[in-house]
């Protein structure tokens, strides 16, 4: 029962990263890239702490060795880190970016070169 | 003791690892470079702490904490210098 609970988890964890890193060759420009890649590698990274904890109550109720409370606290708090560095890192890379000149690649509007510029967007 | 479970998953993410690194080579300008490296640092950071939970260590995964804090700033410190100063 836990056992199957702990593949589910792998599984949703590999298949997510997985295709985080695909669409960083199948997207056409660096914006698609990075949203394609951001939120995969984070949604799919979230599964693979929650096997990890599983794993760890798991092994305090066989064994009541404490180092797995420690494992289980110190992988959330790699997670928590983790969920707050990525989104600002992946909107620090978009805005340099832009700013640095590279321009959507099929992009009809691009309403952060108008706000840029003055205009309404 | 190894928990093969999580060693496996940990040898398909690095898989994936490797599928970043093709774009890091190959990738056309700066910024998809930068794109690579972020996806990379979020992969090793699931890797060590699949790693972790497979030997039973669980320094592994404090070093996991700690590059993920570290590559933050650097991906911080290449977006501040990508677009020209600190405005």
């Amino acid at each position: 029962m836990i056992e199957s609970i702990i593949h589910a988890f792998l599984t949703i964890s590999i298949t997510f990263n997985l295709l985080g890193t695909f669409s960083l060759h199948r997207f056409p420009d660096v914006y698609t890239r990075l949203h394609g890649a951001t939120k995969c590698t984070t949604f799919g990274t979230i599964f693979a702490v929650l096997a990890v904890i599983v794993h760890a109550i798991w092994q305090i109720r066989e064994t009541g060795d404490p180092k797995y409370l420690q494992m289980m606290l110190h992988s959330l708090v790699a997670l928590i880190a983790l969920m707050l560095t990525n989104p600002t890192g992946a909107h620090a890379i978009a805005k340099a970016a832009h700013l640095s000149g590279y321009k959507p690649a099929k992009a009809v509007i691009d309403a952060y070169e108008r706000k840029l510029r003055g205009e309404r967007a | 003791m190894i928990f093969t479970e999580f060693f496996y998953g940990a040898i398909a993410i690095a898989l994936g690892a490797f599928i970043t690194l093709i774009r890091i080579m190959l990738g056309p300008s700066v910024p998809d470079r930068v794109v690579g490296v972020d996806t990379l640092n979020t992969l090793i950071v699931a890797e060590m702490i699949l790693l972790g939970a497979a030997y039973d260590r669980v320094i592994y995964i404090d070093i996991a904490i700690v590059y993920a804090l570290l590559s933050y700033i650097g991906t911080l410190v290449i977006a501040k210098y990508l677009q020209g100063g600190l405005e």
